[in-house]
Parts: structure tokens; sequence; C-alpha cells
């Protein structure tokens, strides 16, 4: 008897990962948690823009009974990959809850792999001997299984937060995973159309590293330097994917090198030379280190991007805005995605429907939650960027208590 | 007895019918090819091939040939290593030549090629969308420290953001050479060219004439084992300073400029005796091990108010480990020249069998400082035959910051390839000290020669970066993703990083 392969993590990774997609990511400020039908809706509405080989949700704000636990969501193509990292997790963490993920069975989706979540704590002994932080920890363990354990795929790895996806259209996948069951005050959604990949579940959005979520609609020409960019930082670019070099370079901005938000969105899309030229010396000063610095995490090609993360999201597009992302807003309420249709198929009448400019980000920040990030940010008006005129006052980012 | 066995290279043809017998070729050659009775009488003997003559004859009836004289086959004794073993029972002397390498090995830039965009990405248009070659040249911190500025917007933090770096205009320099190897006019162009382009000239290790002191925005003084024209007024004059360790042409080997090259200006600039020969010692006699190659970039960095001071080094087996050391050391860039970059002046056997590869070598220090984490600690200048913008794109996407050309500019402004430069008969007056050669070179003409190669190369650049799909050339830097090789072995292509075509 033969058995058959044990997909790896690394299995994508010969390959470089073509397609377009569509996306959303919705978050509403005041906290308030929604279903996540609500996200399952605006992905159905973009049908179109996936090929059925991948779809998925991340949503923010899910297992409040839970909030202090690093969550895993799992897959695993047997069950020795499950004893495997299995074993690992009893090394590393105090296990609280392990149970298979709720799922119903969905026409059309088919080889599901073993799905499981797990709610952890690092053991504090260890953690102490191993001079981590503990976001450094989990990271640890996360590339140690993705690397080491084939047929095992850690989806998220984040607080109170979990990734949910497949093989199959979003739709499909969401309700696959009962998503209307879970609330959530950020959901992003992602559907895939690639053009050259294997069809399995670990390679399928949003890409995940401890809070921060990915979903990515574009091509990221200039993956080769950036992913040996991150390389230097120990990072490890197993996928292959655009998506995963895009969490990293979050990560690593973000968190590591403790950027402001909006100066990381700088870094990623940044001004163009001649638009550097006209700024004061001060800002001048600023933006030309950024990039003299950070060149090499210049994501660039096209791309539209959100990034959730708890406390909000945030919504990018490269520099030259070479995929679509429109973005709306309604009283506490932001939403972003590919197509407006998928924006007015879940909230009616909008306060303000804008199409973001190119390497500009749109920010939502939840009301009142631990803003993960390093520095305060406060965006001007002038700072939010609003296509159409007049809608700046609704644009305005929701005062933090 | 016969003097010498050697029969010319060359055979020069005058079309006698067409021969209007003005004496041009006669004036023109600075080989002194022709004599004059009643009509010019070639001496092929003393042709180089430089086609000055040919160029310059209005009756268009002069043809230089290859003397293609019969030698009985053999694979092992080729004609080239019989002349050479006659040359040498004749002269009992090291053979001198110059440019670079002209023996066939495989050149890594013409197997190579790169990716393009086809529809899950766009490519695109640099006629229509901005396209960005500006570069810095220097040390860059590990990541930038900002603080708030109180008005809801940041800046840098006190003593964060980039450092002194030099900052071109598209990456591409102008590599070292010497006034007294090249004519103070080739100077002139260099440095005229280079401050209409933003981007910098190299003085190379003779020092900087006055005449080119209105351009030192964009001037690298050199710095080499002679100390040539080198005082602290020189070393605060240009925007950088290069420490020359090792030239590509001939690493390990030092510099002879004959006494008879030193006039008065170059004896000026120089700041040596007029007619005496100037000798480069092979090593810098103050650096004989990494700890003084510090102690010399930190004096010079003392002397110059903290000015970025870059490392010149030949491409040699060990140059990973080189490299990483001169960063350590505290160098701002790294120039690695390899093995067939050009000179002035070498001993044939040092330019042709010594050195390795400039491709080889930036993919292994590009990796190694990578791998180091110190990458970002200092730039990566590649030269040593790049060729066309082609190989500039191909070496940026192997790791290069910038390239630097010195055998291209001079062929921008007339040389010929003739590999004579050591002679100091440049008929095109270029490697020449002679004032009737020399001034055949106007530096107005040659600076507009060489902003219109730079351009070229840059607008082509722009090309390649657009059907890549990015637009900025720092997304190509280092990305040997956008690169796959034809026809090269699996050990070279995992040494540069590179997959081979199809995967």
């Amino acid at each position: 008897m033969t058995t058959p392969m044990r997909p790896a993590y690394s299995q994508e990774s010969p390959f470089k990962i073509h397609g377009g997609c569509g996306l959303v990511g919705i978050c509403d400020e005041s906290g308030t948690r929604f279903s996540g039908s609500v996200a399952i809706e605006a992905m159905a509405v973009q049908h179109d823009r996936g090929n059925g080989l991948g779809g998925g949700f991340a949503g923010y704000g899910i297992y409040p009974e839970f909030p202090d636990h690093f969550a895993f969501h799992m897959m695993y193509h047997d069950l020795q990959a499950k004893e495997e990292a299995e074993k690992l997790f009893d090394e590393y963490f105090q296990v609280d809850l392990a149970e298979p993920m709720p799922t119903r069975p969905v026409k059309g989706i088919t080889d599901a792999p073993l799905l499981w979540r797990y709610f952890l704590q690092p053991y504090p002994a260890k953690l102490e001997l191993s001079e981590l932080t503990p976001e450094d920890y989990v990271v640890h363990v996360v590339m140690l299984i993705n690397s080491t354990i084939d047929g095992a795929f850690v989806a998220s790895s984040g607080k109170n937060m979990g990734a949910f996806k497949g093989v199959g259209y979003p739709e499909q996948i969401g309700h696959y995973f009962l998503l209307e069951e879970y609330e959530g005050h950020t959901w992003v959604g992602h559907n895939r159309f690639p053009t050259n990949t294997p069809g399995w579940w670990g390679g399928a959005h949003p890409f995940t590293l401890l809070d921060w979520s990915i979903v990515h609609n574009g091509e990221i020409s200039s993956y080769g330097i950036n992913s040996r960019y991150l390389e230097q930082f120990g990072y490890k670019c197993t996928l292959g994917t655009d998506t995963e070099v895009a969490a990293y370079l979050f990560d690593l901005l973000l968190r590591r090198h403790k950027l402001p938000l909006a100066l990381a969105c700088k870094a990623l899309a940044s001004p163009l030379w001649e638009e550097i030229d006209r700024m004061g010396p001060e800002e001048a000063a600023l933006m030309t280190s950024l990039r003299a610095v950070y060149g090499p995490a210049l994501l660039n090609g096209p791309f539209a991007i959100v990034l959730g993360f708890n406390g909000g999201m945030v919504a990018l597009n490269d520099r030259i805005k070479l995929r679509p992302l429109v973005a709306a807003r309604k009283g506490s309420v932001l939403c972003v995605a590919s197509e407006e249709s998928a924006i007015r198929q879940i909230i009616s009448a909008p306060d303000a429907v804008w199409a973001p400019k190119a390497g500009e980000p749109v920010i939502a920040r939840i009301k009142g939650m631990d803003w993960p990030i390093h520095g305060d940010l406060h965006l001007a008006p002038s700072e939010i960027s609003c296509a159409v005129t007049g809608v700046e006052a609704s644009c305005e980012i929701v005062e933090v208590a | 007895m016969l003097t010498s066995f050697i029969q010319p290279e060359f055979k020069v043809e005058i079309d006698r019918d067409k021969c209007i017998k003005c004496g041009r070729c006669v004036q023109q050659c600075g080989w002194g090819v022709y004599s004059f009775a009643e009509r010019p009488i070639p001496d092929d003997s003393k042709c180089r091939a430089c086609h000055r003559c040919v160029t310059y004859c209005p009756a268009h009836c002069i043809t230089i040939k290859r003397n293609e004289l019969v030698f009985r086959d053999s694979e092992n004794w080729s004609p080239a290593l019989r002349k050479a073993v006659w040359r040498q029972s004749e002269s009992g002397g090291v053979m001198l030549t110059s440019m670079g390498n002209d023996k066939p090995y495989q050149r890594i830039f013409d197997y190579l090629v790169l990716d393009a965009c086809q529809v899950t990405n766009p490519s695109i248009d640099p006629l229509r969308e901005p396209m960005e070659l500006k570069t810095f040249i220097g040390r860059k911190p590990d990541s930038v420290e900002v603080e708030s500025d109180g008005e809801g917007g940041y800046r840098l933090a006190p003593g964060a953001g980039m450092e002194n770096n030099i900052e071109l205009a598209t990456p591409i320099m102008f590599g070292g050479m010497s006034y007294g190897s090249v004519s103070l006019n080739v100077h002139k162009s260099l440095a005229m060219a280079a401050s209409r382009l933003g981007i910098t000239m190299n003085t190379g290790e003779g020092g900087l004439h006055a005449d080119l002191y209105p351009y030192t925005d964009n001037v690298i003084v050199q710095c080499a084992s002679g100390r040539f024209g080198v005082d602290a007024d020189y070393l605060n004059r240009g925007v950088a300073i290069e420490i020359k360790v090792g030239q590509g042409a001939k690493p390990g080997i030092g510099g002879h400029l004959p006494g008879e090259k030193i006039n008065k200006e170059v004896s000026t600039t120089r700041m040596i005796p007029q007619g005496t020969d100037a000798i480069s010692p092979a090593p810098h006699h103050d650096i004989y091990s990494i700890e003084d190659l510090r102690q010399l970039i930190y004096s010079l960095k003392e002397a110059s108010g903290y000015k970025p001071v870059g490392v010149k080094i030949a491409c040699v087996h060990n140059v990973a480990a080189i490299a990483s050391g001169v960063v350590r050391a505290g160098a701002d860039y790294v120039y690695l020249d390899g093995f067939k970059g050009g000179t002035g002046a070498a001993p044939q056997i040092i330019r042709d069998h010594v050195g390795i590869p400039i491709e080889i070598a930036i993919a292994v220090v590009d990796q190694r400082l990578r791998d180091e984490g110190i990458r970002n600690q200092a730039s990566i200048i590649a030269a040593g035959s790049i060729r066309s913008s082609a190989d500039m794109a191909k070496a940026i996407a192997l790791g290069a910051d910038a390239v630097a050309i010195g055998s291209a500019a001079l062929i921008a402004l007339g040389c010929h390839v003739c590999q004579s430069c050591h002679t100091g008969c440049c008929s095109w007056g270029i490697t020449t000290q002679k004032p009737e050669l020399t001034r055949r070179l106007d530096p107005e003409w040659g600076a507009e020669r060489l902003t219109n190669l730079v351009h070229a190369w840059s607008h082509e650049l722009q090309e390649i970066l657009g059907a890549l799909g990015v637009n900025a050339v720092e997304s190509l830097r280092g990305s040997r993703e956008r690169l796959r090789a034809i026809g090269l072995d699996a050990s070279t292509c995992e040494i540069l990083g590179v997959k081979p075509a199809g995967m």
C-alpha cells in the first residue's frame, strides 16, 4: 500500500504564486461585534474574482472567552502530523482547550484536512528561559511547525482571533466553518484566483502571523528582494507567496522596528522622489531616510492589501494604484473591498464612498482598544485619502478615549 | 641574426587609386606607422588597429586587416603563446598590456536572462509612469527611528536617519582612472558629465587637478598606496573618499606610471617631481591587516568631517570574507572590481590569469553581508566590465547598489580597445600626456558623449524595470528571483542564487 504524499508547508515554495483576487475588510470602530455572515455576503458578491481554488476569512474579537490565549487554528494532513504538532504544543505551551473546528458539510467542499484549534499559553518558566517575548516565542513555534512538521500547518496563531480558510469559494468556506455563529469587530475576507498553485488548504488566504492577518490582491514584483531582506531578520519565507512576505514586513516594521503605522505604510508603498522633493526639509529628510533604509521592503508591483489586527485594520494600495480598492464609511463602520458592489451589498446608503489614493493607507481603529502599534496615531483629515471631495468630515477617525 | 620572429599582427592597406596623398594618416597616427615619400607608406609592425587613421582619412582609402599568417595547427600552442615565448626570449621582461582581460573566459552576464511581466502582473510603461533610478550609496541604519513632531506627524529622532550618503541620479558611477594614466581632458570630460548627470567621477590615484575644482560635488577622491596628490584639502574636496586596495585587472599588483608621462601638470597634481616614475606599491604600507584598514578609514573620516569612505578591492577567491571585513572595518561602500576590469598598464600574466568574475563576486558578497546582517551598513559598487545596460541590470539584480564604468566611458570617448594604453601613444588622445595627442579630445564634446551614454543606459534600465513591473530600482536590487540562467552549471547557479530557466 502506498501512502499519499504528505503536503509540506513548503509545498508551494518552488512556485511563485500568480493570480488575481477579491478582498474585503470590515471594521466597526465602536468595537461592536457583528456576525461573520456579513463578510460572507460581501465576498459572495465578488464570486467571479476567484476560481474556487481558495477562499478564507479572519475575524477579530471572536473568542471573548479566551481573550488572552494564543488561539492556534491548525490544519493536519493526517493523524501523525497532528500527534507531532501536539507533542510540540505540550512541550511549549499550557494547552487549556483542544477541540476540532466546528464545521458543517457544504456541497463543493471536499478533501478538507483535519481541522483543530487550540487555546494556548506559554509555560512561564519555559518562556523566561527562552529570553523571548511571548510574541517571539509564539513566532518561533509557528516557524518550527511550518518548517519541520510535514503535513501540519498553522492557519492562525493570534489572540482572540482566527483564520478560516480552505479550497473553495469564500462563501462556501464561510458556511463550512459556520462563520455566522462567530461575532467579531473586524473581519477580512479573501477570494483567490491562483493560476499555478496546487489546491491545498494551507495555501488559501488570509495569511496570518500572531495577530496580523493579511488579505491581498496582486502580485508583488519585488518579491525576490523583499524575501531576501526578511531573511536577514530571521523570517523564513517558506510559503513563497506575496501575502506571507507582506505579513512579515508589517511584523518587522511595526512590531520589531516600532515604526508608526502611517510610516510603515509609507515604507511599503513609498512616495515618489518627485513628491519628496516638494516636501518641507524635515519631512523630506524623514521620507528620504525611510526610502533609503527600507528600499528592500518596498512592495513594488500591483497590490491592494488589507491588514487586520486586534484593534483595527489598514487597507493599502500600491504606489501607483494598479489594483482596485474602494472604501466606504457609515457611522462607525469602515469597509474596504475590491469592488464597490461588495460594499453596497452589506452597507446600505453609506455616508461616503471613495477610492483611496495610491500608497495612502485607509485606517480603521477600534475605540478603546489597546493600539498594538507603537506610538499613537493622529491622522489629520488631509492625511485620510479621499478622492471624493467633501467627505473628509465623515472620514474622520473616531477619537479614542 | 634576426632581431625578432614576431611578424606584424595587422596589415595596413591603402587603396592607392583613392588615396589623395593628403598625409593626414601620417599626422593622425600616434604610433608612427606612416612615413611619407610622395605617398603614405605604412609600417605594419607598428599598427595597433586603433582606427584613428581609418576614421580620419578623407578618402576612406585605408583598411586594417588581420595579418592572416598561417601557423601549423596546435590547440596547445596557440600563435599567441608562441609569440609570447618569442617576445620574452627576446626581452627577458614582463609583458605589459592594458584594458581588460581579453581571454575567452565564460562571461556569466551573457548566460543570465531577465524576467518580464505578463497578464498576472502588469508591466509598467516608463514613458507614461514614473520610473525611479535615484540611488544612495553609503551606510544606512538598521531601522528608522522617529518621534512625534507634536503636530500629529513624525520627524526623525535626534541622530536617527540616514548618514552621509552619496546621492546618484542613476545607479552608474565613473570608475577610478587617474590623471596621468588618462589625459586631463578625459578627466574634465568625466567631471563635467558627472556634474550634468548627477552622478560621480572618480579621480583614480593621481590626484585632483585644479581645473576640476568646480565639479567637486560630483567627484570621489581616491587614496591609493602611492598617496599621490593626497593632502587634507584633497580629502575634503570630493563627496567621498575611496581607498583603493586593489584593481580587478591586476589584483595584488601595484602601479607604475613611467617618468616620461610625468609632465609639469601631472607632477603638480600628483605632488611628485617632474619626470620621476610614479610607483604605487602593491600593498598600502600602512595596511598590513584589516585593523589597519579600519584605522585608515577612520583617519580619513576624521580628516574629512566624516565623509563616506569606500574601499575598492579586486575580486579574488575569498572576496566575500574580505568584503565582510571591509564593511566591519567601517567602509561605507565596497567597490568590487571584477577580473575583466580595465587598466592603463598591467603585466599581461596577471591581467589574464588572476581574479574572479564580477558576477560571482557580487553574488557572494551580497549574500555574505546579508547572512551577517550587515548588508545595510555598506553599498556594493560593481565594476570590472559592465558593458551595457543589460550588464548593469543583471549586476543590480544580483545585489549591486550601483555599477561603475571605466572602459565603457573611454570607449564613448573614442577608445577602440587596442589595449596599448601603457605605451602612452594613444592616437585618440585618451591615455597619453603628449600635448599634440591630448588636444584631440575636446572636454565639452567628451562630456556630451558621456552624458549621452549614461542617459541611454538609464533609459534602457527604465525600460527593463518597466517590463519587470516595478517602478523603482530598489525593487530590482538583489532581486535574483527576476534572473534565470541559461547554460550555467548547477554549482554556478547555486553560487549566484539564480534558478535555471524553466524553474
